[in-house]
């Protein structure tokens, strides 16, 4: 006995099958189609991979156990990722419309999941393209020997270096200072940053020109910037292996800890990065999917882009590893190479009596002899362990430990504009999917006159974003950027995805599903995908909204600054959020969220109010046609209360 | 008269010892030869030693402009296997008087480049401990580079946003032309037929019922 809400007029509002068909092979409707298969491919791959698989995931390896959590890894994207990508595509495929289109058509009340949708890919895109703002400014800063990250620049009256620069480090002072210019705290703006403004108004023209016309443009950048990113990982890879300690690197990632198993963090966490790296919930998988051919078999399609997604990260987990490795191992040599130096310093010792092999024994010697002299040299502890797990995620990894990185390698400009050019690619492939889950949806909901052409509405949309994106242009924007990262696109996302399940398995019907998937794929999906999209798909996607839900809620929420004036300077320090900011939060992640159940509510009340007040009833004309109108209607209500009366064994 | 003589000669040596070993004048210097020149480094021995103390002279010569500075007036000891020492210098006119250190640091800091060159070292290898390295003038350039790079960037998206709208443009022009010339050849036809649906032309064309599809008036 299969649990299936009531859906009245289900039949009305799809095509059928013999509809599709028809539709196919008369190739008519104004919908756009992909070019080829490769396009569509290349595309849902630029938009699963992005600057996440880059620095979040070897953050995550790395701190959960490294070659262990390839284990909750891969589990949660087979039984959470895969289930949820096929149901998207499939869905997508079958109604041909965007994420608006496609909850309205499944059932009016739940027109809010695709509001939810269009909320969330609009306040994601504001964010997302200010980092490529940010990746742009540095890729504008490559093109120059030596790289300004790799030196303090001189104070105003030349007799030193910077004093905020010198008490932390070239490339934190570059990104902190030269490119954010933060403020100290969330309250105080800074004002607005012009060159930032330069390089954001670049960032919105460059998706602008690729998304002028919808996948048709975009279906030609993705050419570049999908496969791009891929050429430039093997070549650091190759450079990388060639460096010395990158081995120390990798092997520092893949060193299993199956102790970390056992913590439900870890497992959360898997679950999480598997959830958010597939970009699930935007809605802008279900548009790619609706320009498909009828009988794309996307349940291949699932498959291939999982695996593609998982190797990726993988992949580029293992070249971002072989780079901190080639780091760590450089600090500590200069950490070393600078104890050895004030040893040889103060006993006046002969160069080259002390080496990296002989340290430690020569620093007992000098210990047992002289160890007031050792004490007050305040030498400083190598560790390369230290130096490894200094674990870094997010811009961190990319703006200030990786670009150290590069600047202690030969050739360091032509590496920067390489990392820099990837970084670009990766995240403009995600700001397509994200434009094309903000453009679709706003022209299902008819909210541009339909005489506008597709590059006005793609023009004032990108203008509309580019002029709120100037939030995070100024001093304190990369707090507000942290802010939306974590709330807006977090937990209304997990509440989509759980509706979505929802709404196709229950709503829509899972045996109309499976019949339509016999349809277009030629075979019924096994029990694999039965039992993961009924059950355990919906569960695993409670379990980790419920944590995040209970962690957001419980914990003080604070947010880390880069204040120059604290006394733990240069280590960021951890401040409490002002109250107006709650305000804001429950805003990011209370109106997607409450989008879905409220539009529901919304729409009840209406349905409501007009049945109690018939407002201007349908004038009676007492003719034959008009008549012949009515039983029309009659008869196919009571055709669609049989066909639904069909699906209720 | 022996004792006298012998102490004339080794006095000289003892004091000028202590003149470098007591003063508040000297300057510690460190040289680093084996980690600046790895395989090529040189042996630090009298002559070297004796490199450094002409350069100094040659220092203090430019310095102060007095060609009568000369190797005796720089004076070394604390010599140590680090290859560490401190220097002294003595005024040509009066070989027991110390020249002040600021005067000496300012030859020195003058002056380094050439001190340094002189012995294929850097400033972090050869340490006047007490005299910090003048830093590099910073680069001034006339155009930031990164803005001319943002300049070619814009300006390449410019001209993909131009190039995108006028294709489209032109597209939207030819298909209205395709349509208009549709017509006229409609025209045309009608014309020589000579039948009364030429009246009906307009300016979109001839309106052919053959070819319709509208059956709003047949479907009772």
């Amino acid at each position: 006995m299969k649990l299936k809400l009531p859906n009245p007029g289900l039949e009305d509002r799809i095509l059928s099958h013999d509809e599709l068909e028809h539709l196919e092979v008369e190739e008519a409707g104004d919908r756009p189609k992909w070019d080829n298969k490769a396009q569509y491919m290349l595309t849902c791959v630029g938009f699963c991979v992005g600057l996440g698989n880059v620095w979040r995931f070897p953050y995550l390896c790395q701190s959960h156990g490294g070659g262990a959590f390839m284990i909750p890894f891969l589990i949660l994207l087979v039984f959470e990722g895969i289930p949820l990508l096929h149901l998207e595509f499939a869905i997508g495929q079958r109604l041909r419309k965007g994420s608006i289109g496609v909850w309205r058509t499944i059932n009016p009340y739940m027109l809010g999941v695709g509001i939810a949708s269009l909320c969330v890919s609009f306040l994601v895109s504001l964010y997302y393209n200010t980092i490529i703002a940010w990746v742009m400014w540095y890729f504008f800063n490559s093109f120059q020997e030596p790289l300004p990250w790799s030196q303090c620049p001189i104070n105003a009256n030349r007799t030193g270096l910077v004093s905020e620069c010198e008490r932390s480090s070239p490339v934190d002072y570059f990104w902190y200072r030269e490119t954010l210019n933060t403020s100290a705290a969330i309250e105080e703006t800074g004002g607005l940053q012009w060159w930032m403004i330069l390089c954001l108004i670049s960032a919105w023209g460059v998706l602008y020109v690729c998304c002028i016309r919808g996948i048709e443009t975009t279906g030609k950048a993705v050419y570049v910037t999908s496969t791009l990113p891929y050429v430039v990982l093997t070549i650091f890879l190759i450079r990388g292996l060639t460096l010395k300690g990158s081995v120390d690197g990798i092997k520092f990632l893949f060193t299993p800890d199956l102790n970390e198993l056992a913590n439900p963090t870890t497992w959360l966490d898997a679950g999480a990065q598997v959830f958010y790296s597939f970009s699930l919930a935007f809605g802008g998988l279900i548009s790619f999917s609706s320009y498909n051919s009828v009988h794309n078999n996307c349940e291949q399609d699932a498959v291939i882009i999982s695996i593609i997604n998982a190797f990726t990260s993988i992949y580029a987990a293992t070249v971002i590893y072989s780079i901190i490795g080639f780091r760590a191992t450089e600090r500590f040599d200069d950490c070393l190479s600078g104890n050895i130096l004030t040893l040889l310093n103060t006993f006046d010792l002969p160069e080259g009596s002390i080496t990296q092999s002989n340290y430690q024994e020569a620093l007992h010697s000098l210990n047992t002899t002289n160890p007031d002299i050792i004490s007050s040299l305040a030498l400083k502890t190598c560790d390369l362990n230290s130096f490894l797990s200094e674990g870094v995620e997010g811009t961190g990894l990319a703006f200030i430990v990786f670009t150290e990185a590069i600047t202690k390698m030969p050739l360091s400009p032509l590496w920067s504009v390489l990392f820099l050019i990837m970084l670009f690619c990766l995240g403009l492939s995600s700001m397509f999917g994200n434009i094309e889950g903000v453009l679709v949806p706003l022209q299902d909901l008819k909210v541009f006159p339909k005489s506008w052409p597709k590059e006005l509405i793609s023009g004032v949309t990108c203008l509309v974003c580019c002029l709120v994106g100037l939030i995070f242009v100024q001093g304190s924007g990369n707090y507000w950027l942290a802010l939306f990262d974590s709330f807006a696109g977090s937990i209304p996302l997990l509440i989509i995805a759980f509706s979505e399940m929802i709404g196709v398995v229950y709503v829509y019907g899972i045996d109309r599903f499976n019949e339509d998937l016999l349809f277009m794929i030629g075979h019924k999906p096994n029990i694999f995908w039965q039992a993961t999209w009924r059950v355990i798909s919906p569960i695993i996607m409670l379990a980790i909204f419920i944590f995040y839900f209970s962690t957001i809620v419980t914990k003080e929420i604070f947010y880390i600054a880069w204040d120059p004036e604290s006394e733990n300077f240069p280590t960021l320090e951890k401040k409490p959020y002002p109250s107006w900011i709650y305000v804001i939060i429950f805003l990011l992640a209370g109106i997607p969220s409450l989008s879905v159940p409220g539009t529901a509510v919304f729409r009840a009340i209406r349905e409501y109010c007009c049945k109690k007040h018939p407002s201007a009833p349908v004038q009676e004309i007492n003719s034959g046609s008009y008549k012949v109108h009515i039983q029309d209607e009659e008869l196919k209500s009571q055709k669609s209360q049989k066909s639904d009366q069909k699906f209720y064994t | 008269m022996l004792a006298g003589v012998l102490l004339l000669i080794f006095l000289p040596p003892l004091v000028a010892k202590d003149l470098c070993k007591d003063s508040q004048d000297g300057f510690k210097v460190r040289l680093s030869i084996k980690t600046a020149l790895g395989d090529d480094a040189y042996e630090w021995n009298e002559s070297e030693m004796f490199l450094f103390r002409s350069t100094l002279a040659y220092a203090m010569r430019k310095q102060t402009k007095q060609d009568t500075y000369n190797i005796t007036n720089i004076l070394v000891c604390n010599d140590t296997q680090r290859v560490s020492f401190v220097f002294v210098v003595t005024s040509p006119d009066d070989p027991d008087q110390l020249i002040p250190k600021e005067q000496i640091e300012q030859a020195v800091r003058q002056n380094k480049h050439r001190i340094n060159n002189a012995f294929l070292l850097s400033d972090m290898t050869l340490e006047f401990v007490g005299i910090p390295p003048t830093l590099a003038a910073p680069i001034i350039y006339d155009t930031e580079p990164w803005l001319i790079v943002f300049g070619v960037v814009i300006g390449a998206v410019a001209v993909g946003i131009v190039a995108l709208l006028m294709s489209t443009v032109s597209k939207k022009r030819r298909a209205k032309e395709k349509a208009a010339g549709l017509s006229e050849e409609d025209e045309g036809i009608v014309k020589e037929n000579g039948t009364a649906l030429s009246g009906l032309g307009g300016k979109e064309g001839v309106y052919n019922q053959t070819f319709s599809n509208d059956n709003r008036f047949t479907e009772l």
